[in-house]
């Protein structure tokens, strides 16, 4: 027997801004830096053939008792002066890491206590090394869907704690650090639509070694995360070039717009054969930044980004196609206006 | 469709000479990719890539590891042709 309903009230809703766009981006590394010869005391290799393979030069390392809530935070607080605002005007945090070292709390909220953000809403989100531009199409839609005026996006890793110094084929690869973004509203689109999606049949290619429960189970040594460098590589080039021009196409966007080119900074030899791939012009300014960083997963493209601005390769205001992919795998790309 | 076994190494010679620069000359079907040719794993992954548009055919990359020397892709290739 069916019941009639009583006559129900209509919700109110929000409507957020008609745009977003990045207000402000915002890094930290650690200060300590780590050289291809050192990485050559625990593997067989040498430093050319690191820089051949990879294009890395030098990462870094946090210190034993630095965290990624203190990296996040120090990158958070350089995001906010960017911007030109203040912590209280932020209402979410979006935090993207995988190496965050507790199944909870997440570290989110410890970063919105500690900066001052307190009360936002504050949550992690795992997406490997593609987690921050699923942190901007999060903030994105957030700022435009009403649910925040303004989204602290953060990147951070402490990958240091999850590589096995002794494996020859990712000791090199892996760095340290921390890159935020804060995204608010505005006047004009500052963040075209994201292309993104996931491959879950391929998760063996970038995983950490066992689940915690085979470790407390089977006694087996600290699962470190490994991947298979030639299926990565293979994936990462001809799979995510299309990903890429997909960006570009729903943007409304021709490659001779971009005036900079983000890849996540998993290898030099991804980032070259991509550019070569996309057939980018030669006046677009491509993020290189792993030579000195390291491979820092889901803080590689705020770091990147960064560091462009900072130095005057990147314009203010300028167009930026950023591409993100990773472990799942999954992959998030779309085409930014700089701050 | 199937290419004579010439055919196909003077394609993949191509396709080596594209990546790397190196001689159509010396990608001779004794050579080793990596101890002879100096071809190390990602360039032998975009090798692969081409020559799976090439040939028109797939070359998984559970199977790249067995491609050890030259005369093993050509097989590889003529036999995913046929």
């Amino acid at each position: 027997m069916t019941t009639i309903p009583k006559a129900r009230p209509t919700l109110s809703t929000t409507s957020g801004a008609a745009h977003a766009r990045i207000w402000g981006i915002g890094g930290y590394r650690p200060e300590r830096v780590v050289t291809n010869d050192e990485i050559c005391e625990t593997v067989d290799s040498s430093d050319e053939w690191i820089r051949e393979r990879s294009g890395i030069i030098t990462r870094r390392q946090a210190a034993p008792a630095e965290t990624v809530v203190d990296m996040a935070s120090a990158a958070a607080l350089e995001a906010l002066k960017s911007a030109g605002l203040v912590a209280s005007q932020i209402d979410a945090v979006i935090l993207a890491t995988v190496t965050h070292p507790y199944q909870t709390p997440a570290a989110a909220p410890m970063v919105a206590d500690r900066i001052g953000a307190t009360p936002a809403a504050a949550f992690d989100i795992s997406a490997a090394c593609a987690g921050y531009c699923h942190g901007i199409t999060l903030a994105n839609d957030m700022v435009r869907g009403g649910s925040a005026q303004f989204v602290l996006v953060i990147g951070v890793e402490k990958l240091s704690d999850f590589t096995d110094r002794t494996d020859r084929g990712s000791a090199f690869i892996f760095g340290d650090g921390a890159g935020a973004a804060i995204v608010g509203p505005s006047d004009f689109p500052g963040i075209g639509p994201t292309v993104w999606g996931s491959d879950g049949a391929k998760w063996e290619t970038i995983s950490q070694r066992n689940s915690w429960i085979e470790v407390r189970d089977h006694n087996v040594a600290w699962p470190a995360i490994t991947m298979q460098g030639q299926s990565v590589f293979r994936w990462a080039v001809y799979s995510m070039a299309p990903i890429a021009q997909a960006a570009l196409d729903q943007a409304g966007i021709k490659a001779d717009d971009l005036d900079v080119f983000i890849p996540h900074q998993a290898n030099m030899r991804i980032i070259d054969a991509l550019v070569k791939q996309l057939k980018l012009p030669e006046h677009i300014a491509i993020a290189r930044d792993i030579a000195d960083t390291g491979n820092t997963s889901a803080a590689s493209i705020p770091l990147a980004a960064q560091r462009m601005l900072d130095s005057g390769e990147a314009p203010h205001g300028g167009l930026a196609l950023q591409i993100a992919f990773g472990a799942g795998l999954v992959y998030a790309a779309q085409v930014v206006v700089l701050p | 469709m199937a290419q004579s076994e010439k055919e196909i190494l003077d394609g993949l010679a191509e396709i080596v000479n594209e990546e790397t620069g190196l001689d159509t000359a010396s990608v001779e079907l004794d050579k080793s990719f990596t101890d002879d040719l100096d071809i190390d794993s990602l360039s032998m992954m975009t090798i692969v890539v081409n020559a799976e548009e090439k040939f028109g055919v797939r070359i998984p990359d559970d199977e790249v590891k067995n491609l050890k020397t030259v005369h093993d892709a050509v097989n590889f290739i003529a036999a995913a042709q046929s």
